[in-house]
C-alpha cells in the first residue's frame, strides 16, 4: 500500500465512476442500486457504446497518476481497505471506494471516531430555521459532537456556521472534488470549515459536479452520522432521501417541528408522524444518539434576560409577528416601539432577518 | 459694415458671454458663419435668411461674414439665431447699430420670424446683468422667467420685426402679467393624510425629510413604497428664493420647464433602464442628469436592483460631494447635485423574500440581487426601513398624520438644524459630513455609550456609525432637544435595517 493510502483498485474504482458520471446520471433513479455493482457489471449495465473504450481505459488506468493529481491539489485519500477507513461506512451497501479528504485523512479519523451528528435541511429555508440549525449546531458542538452537513446554502451552512461559532469542528462532505468549495459562494465558508475541520468527497479532485453526485453523497452523511436531524425540508427534499437513508441504516433520526402551514416543515412533520424524535433543544439529539445527559458545560448560557419592560415586545416577536404587528400587540407607537427593538437588538435577544423579521436568538 | 451684438453661450449651467460679429462686404452673396459653431448654429443661416426676408426686411446682397467670439468656446443649439439676425440688419443699416449697444439678444428664430421658446433663458438673464447689459431681447414665451433676474430690463417680443421696432425706439411691449402657466408643477404632491397604517414608515419618512437623509424602502410588490415615495416633497419645507432661482435655471438649461419660477421641489423619478450618463449627466456637449435635475429635490429610484450597477456607480461622485464633473473632451463642466436619494426595491426578484414561504427565487437570484444592492450605494442610505403590507385594522385606522403636520415638525426641525449648522456649509444633518458627525452632533455620555455598544457588538460599521450619528441629530431636532439622547440614537439605529438587504441570513 502506498503512502498516501489508497489501493490501485480502490483508486481505479473511484476513477471510473468518474468516467461514466454521465451514464450515472441518465440513470440517476437507480444511482443506490448501480453503486452496488462491481465493475464490470456496472460497466456492461451502463457504458452502452462507449464499453470498449471504457473497459481499455480502466485496463490502462495510471493510479500514480491519480494519486499524484490528488496531492497536487492538496488532497489526501483513504480506500476502504485502510484500517482507519470509518468503520460506520461499511453498514452501507456499497461504501465509497476511496475517501477524498481535504483537511487531512488523520483528522478525518480522528473526527469520526467521536461522536457524529448530521444537520440538514432546505437550501432556501426560513429565518426560524437557519437560526435553528445555527443554535442546534452550536449547542451539540459544545458537547463535542462533530457535525456533519453537505455546505449547500441554506439549513447545511448555518449547520456548519454554528458548529463553528462553537469553535466545534465539522465535516462538509461534498458531492465532488473537495479541494475546493461547492457551492463557490459558500468559499470563506469552506476555509473556516478547513482550520479543524474536513472537507471530503467520493469523487476525484477533477469531477464536475452532476446531479446523482448529491444521492451519493446523501448516502455518506447519512451512514457517517449516529443520528440525522432535518430542520426544515419541502415536498420532495433532498434532505429527506438522506433522513430514509439515515432509517434503513438504523441511525437515530430527528426532525425540528415548523409550524404546520409552512411548506418547509413539511418534511420534519412528516418524519415526526413516522417516528422520527421530535427535536427541539440540543438535549434531544445527545440523549438519544450518545445517552449523553446534557453537561452543563456543554449546554449553552442560559438566554439572557430580558428586562421586563421589554418583554410583551420579546414576546409578541417570539410568536413570529413581524414588527408593526408586534409594536400593536406591545401597545407601543411607532417610535417607542424601534426604540425597544434597538435595545432587544443590541442586548443580542433578537437577530434581524431579511426582510425586515427578527428571530429569537438562539 | 461691422456690427456686434451680445448673447450668452450655455456652458452646463452657466451663461458664458458670446459677441455676435457681423461684416458685410461686396463680392459674391454668400454666408458663412464661424466660430466653432455646431449643427445647429450652422443651419442657422437659413433660418435667418426667411425670417428676415419674411419679417419685410432686405436680406443684404453681398458676402456677410458673421463670428461668434471667443472662438474657443464651442456653440451649440438654435439660441443664437435672434442675434445673429439682428445683427445682420444692423450692419446692413436696417436697424441702428449703436441701439444695440447695452443690448444682449437670445433666442430661436423660426422661418417667419417670430421668436420662438428657448430653454435656458434664465442663465442668460443672470449671465447679462453680470456682464453689465441693461436690457435683453427675448421670447416673449420667456418674460417671466427673464424677469427673475432684477436690474434688467426684459424685452420680451414675439418676433423679429418687434425687435427691431423696440431697437428703432419704439417702447417695449409691457411684460405679461399673472403666475406662470406650469400646471404640472402647481399641483399639489399627494397628501400623508390619505395613508393609512404604515408608522413605521412614515417615521422614517418625517425624519428623512427632516434631515435630509438618503432614504430605502424595502418591501414586498404592492406594499406602497411608490406610494409613500411621491408623498415625500409635499413634507419637505418650500425652496427658497435662491434655491428656487438655481432650480429654475437648472431646468431651463435641460428645457424641462414652462416658464417663471420654480417653488416645489424637484421629483425626479428616472425609469430603471437609465444609462449613466443620463442618471449623473454626460453626452457631447455635456447635459444634465437627472441627478442634477433633482438638485435640492428628491431622486427617487424604484426598482434600485433593476438599475445598471454602473448606473448606480455614477451616483457615487454626485452623492458624496453635492455636484458632478463632467470631463468630455476639451470641456469640464460642474453640475450641482444636491438631492436626497429615496430608492425602493423588493427584497428578492420576486419580491416576496422574508415575508412568507411563497417566494420563488433560486439561490443564485438572490444572491445576485443582494450584491447588486450591497457595496457603496446602500452605504450612502441612513436610513434602511422595510414597507409591509399593512394589516386590515391599519387600512380602517384614521391617517396617522397629514402633510401639513409633518410640514410643520419638519420645517421646524430644520430651523434648528440651519441654525447650528450656520457657517459649516451644510443646510442640513445629511449633509453633514464624518467630521462634523463626529463633533457638531453633542451626543449627551448616555447616548455616546449606546453608540460604542453597537459597535463594538457589530452592529455598524465605521461608516454606518456616524450615518447613524446623524439621524440620531435629525430625530433629536424633530423632538427639539438641544442633545442627543440614548433614545434617540436607539431610535436611529432601528432606522437603519441591514439584514434584508446586506446580510443574507448565512452567507
Amino acid at each position: 500500500m502506498s503512502v498516501r493510502g489508497a489501493c490501485d483498485d480502490c483508486v481505479a474504482r473511484s476513477w471510473l465512476l468518474a468516467r461514466i458520471a454521465g451514464h450515472l446520471d441518465v440513470a440517476r433513479n437507480r444511482v443506490p442500486a448501480l453503486l452496488e455493482l462491481g465493475d464490470d457489471d456496472l460497466i456492461a449495465e451502463l457504458a452502452g457504446r462507449d464499453e470498449a473504450a471504457v473497459r481499455a481505459e480502466l485496463d490502462a488506468f495510471d493510479a500514480d497518476g491519480y494519486r499524484t493529481r490528488c496531492t497536487e491539489v492538496g488532497l489526501e485519500l483513504m480506500c476502504r481497505c485502510d484500517p482507519g477507513y470509518p468503520a460506520s461506512l461499511w453498514s452501507l451497501p456499497a461504501e465509497p471506494a476511496v475517501l477524498h479528504v481535504a483537511g487531512g485523512t488523520g483528522r478525518l479519523r480522528d473526527l469520526v471516531e467521536g461522536h457524529v451528528v448530521a444537520i440538514i435541511g432546505a437550501r432556501r429555508a426560513s429565518p426560524y430555521a437557519l437560526e435553528n440549525a445555527r443554535s442546534l449546531a452550536r449547542g451539540i458542538a459544545r458537547a463535542n459532537v462533530t457535525v456533519v452537513s453537505g455546505m449547500a446554502a441554506g439549513v447545511d451552512s448555518a449547520a456548519h456556521e454554528g458548529t463553528l461559532e462553537a469553535s466545534g469542528r465539522t465535516i462538509a462532505v461534498l458531492p465532488s472534488a473537495p479541494q475546493r468549495a461547492y457551492p463557490a459562494a459558500a468559499r470563506s465558508l469552506y476555509r473556516r470549515i478547513l482550520t479543524a475541520g474536513v472537507a471530503v468527497s467520493e469523487l476525484g479532485p477533477d469531477v464536475p459536479v452532476r446531479r446523482w453526485m448529491f444521492h451519493a453523497r446523501n448516502r455518506i452523511v447519512a451512514a457517517l452520522c449516529a443520528m440525522t436531524v432535518v430542520v426544515a425540508a419541502r415536498q420532495g427534499s433532498g434532505a429527506l432521501t438522506t433522513a430514509g437513508l439515515a432509517c434503513t441504516l438504523k441511525r437515530e433520526l430527528g426532525a425540528v417541528p415548523g409550524q404546520i402551514t409552512s411548506p418547509l416543515a413539511w418534511g420534519p412533520h412528516q418524519l415526526i408522524k413516522t417516528g422520527a424524535r421530535l427535536v427541539t433543544e440540543t438535549s434531544d439529539i445527545l440523549i438519544p444518539a450518545f445517552g449523553m445527559a446534557p453537561l452543563r458545560d456543554f449546554t449553552p448560557p442560559p438566554r439572557l434576560l430580558v428586562p421586563s419592560h421589554l418583554q410583551p415586545l420579546f414576546d409578541a416577536l417570539a410568536d413570529g409577528l413581524d414588527p408593526p404587528q408586534a409594536f400593536d400587540e406591545a401597545g407601543l407607537d411607532a417610535e417607542e416601539g424601534l426604540t425597544q427593538l434597538a435595545v432587544l437588538e443590541l442586548g443580542g435577544h433578537i437577530r434581524r432577518q431579511p426582510g425586515g423579521r427578527f428571530s429569537i436568538a438562539g | 459694415m461691422l456690427a456686434r451684438v451680445a448673447t450668452f453661450a450655455i456652458d452646463g449651467v452657466q451663461p458664458r458671454q458670446v459677441w455676435v460679429e457681423v461684416d458685410i462686404r461686396a463680392g459674391l452673396p454668400a454666408f458663412t458663419v464661424v466660430g466653432l459653431g455646431d449643427t445647429a448654429v450652422r443651419e442657422s443661416r437659413d433660418r435667418i435668411r426667411a425670417a428676415i426676408l419674411n419679417s419685410g426686411f432686405k436680406f443684404p446682397d453681398g458676402r456677410i461674414t458673421a463670428n461668434l467670439a471667443p472662438a474657443f468656446l464651442r456653440k451649440a443649439g438654435p439660441g443664437f439665431d435672434a442675434a445673429l439676425a439682428l445683427a445682420v440688419l444692423a450692419a446692413s443699416g436696417q436697424v441702428p447699430a449703436q441701439a444695440l449697444t447695452g443690448y444682449a439678444v437670445f433666442g430661436e428664430l423660426s422661418l417667419g420670424g417670430e421668436l420662438r421658446d428657448s430653454a435656458g433663458v434664465l442663465a442668460v438673464a443672470e449671465g447679462a446683468r453680470r456682464a453689465g447689459c441693461t436690457a435683453l431681447i427675448v421670447p416673449r414665451s420667456r418674460a417671466r422667467e427673464a424677469a427673475l433676474v432684477e436690474g434688467l430690463t426684459v424685452v420680451a417680443v414675439a418676433s423679429l420685426r418687434a425687435a427691431a421696432a423696440v431697437l428703432d425706439g419704439g417702447s417695449p411691449p409691457p411684460l405679461p402679467d399673472g403666475p406662470a402657466q406650469n400646471g404640472a408643477r402647481s399641483a399639489r404632491p399627494p397628501d400623508l393624510a390619505e395613508v393609512h397604517g404604515h408608522e413605521v414608515p412614515l417615521l422614517a419618512l418625517e425624519v428623512a425629510a427632516a434631515g435630509g437623509h438618503n432614504l430605502l424602502l424595502e418591501g414586498a410588490p404592492g406594499t406602497g413604497k411608490t406610494m409613500l415615495a411621491r408623498r415625500l416633497p409635499g413634507v419637505l419645507p418650500p425652496l427658497t428664493r435662491t434655491e428656487a432661482i438655481e432650480v429654475t435655471r437648472i431646468h431651463s438649461v435641460a428645457g424641462v420647464h414652462a416658464d417663471g419660477l420654480i417653488t416645489a421641489r424637484p421629483f425626479r423619478a428616472p425609469h430603471h433602464t437609465i444609462s449613466p450618463a443620463g442618471l449623473a449627466g454626460g453626452g457631447s456637449p455635456p447635459r444634465a442628469g437627472e441627478a442634477t435635475l433633482a438638485h435640492r429635490g428628491v431622486l427617487f429610484l424604484d426598482e434600485l436592483s433593476e438599475f445598471q450597477r454602473t448606473s448606480l456607480d455614477a451616483l457615487r461622485q454626485p452623492l458624496e460631494d453635492g455636484h458632478v464633473t463632467i470631463v468630455r473632451g476639451q470641456q469640464s463642466l460642474r453640475f450641482p447635485t444636491r438631492f436626497m436619494l429615496v430608492a425602493a426595491t423588493n427584497p428578492c426578484p420576486c419580491g416576496f423574500a422574508g415575508v412568507d414561504d411563497r417566494c420563488s427565487c433560486g439561490e443564485a437570484e438572490l444572491r445576485r440581487h443582494r450584491r447588486r444592492l450591497s457595496g457603496p450605494l446602500l452605504d450612502r442610505m441612513d436610513l434602511l426601513v422595510d414597507v409591509r403590507r399593512p394589516a386590515d385594522q391599519e387600512l380602517r385606522a384614521p391617517p396617522v398624520t397629514s402633510s401639513a403636520e409633518a410640514l410643520a415638525r419638519v420645517s421646524e426641525a430644520r430651523d434648528r438644524q440651519r441654525h447650528r449648522l450656520a457657517g459649516t456649509g451644510a443646510a442640513c444633518n445629511g449633509e453633514m459630513d464624518a467630521r462634523m458627525a463626529g463633533s457638531g452632533a453633542r451626543l449627551d455620555d448616555y447616548a455616546a455609550d449606546e453608540l460604542g455598544r453597537a459597535y463594538r457588538v457589530g452592529l455598524l460599521s465605521a461608516r454606518g456609525r456616524h450615518r447613524v450619528v446623524r439621524v440620531a441629530r435629525t430625530v433629536a431636532d424633530l423632538a427639539g432637544r438641544e442633545d442627543v439622547t440614548r433614545a434617540d440614537v436607539l431610535l436611529a439605529l432601528s432606522l437603519r435595517q441591514r439584514a434584508g438587504v446586506e446580510v443574507p441570513g448565512v452567507s
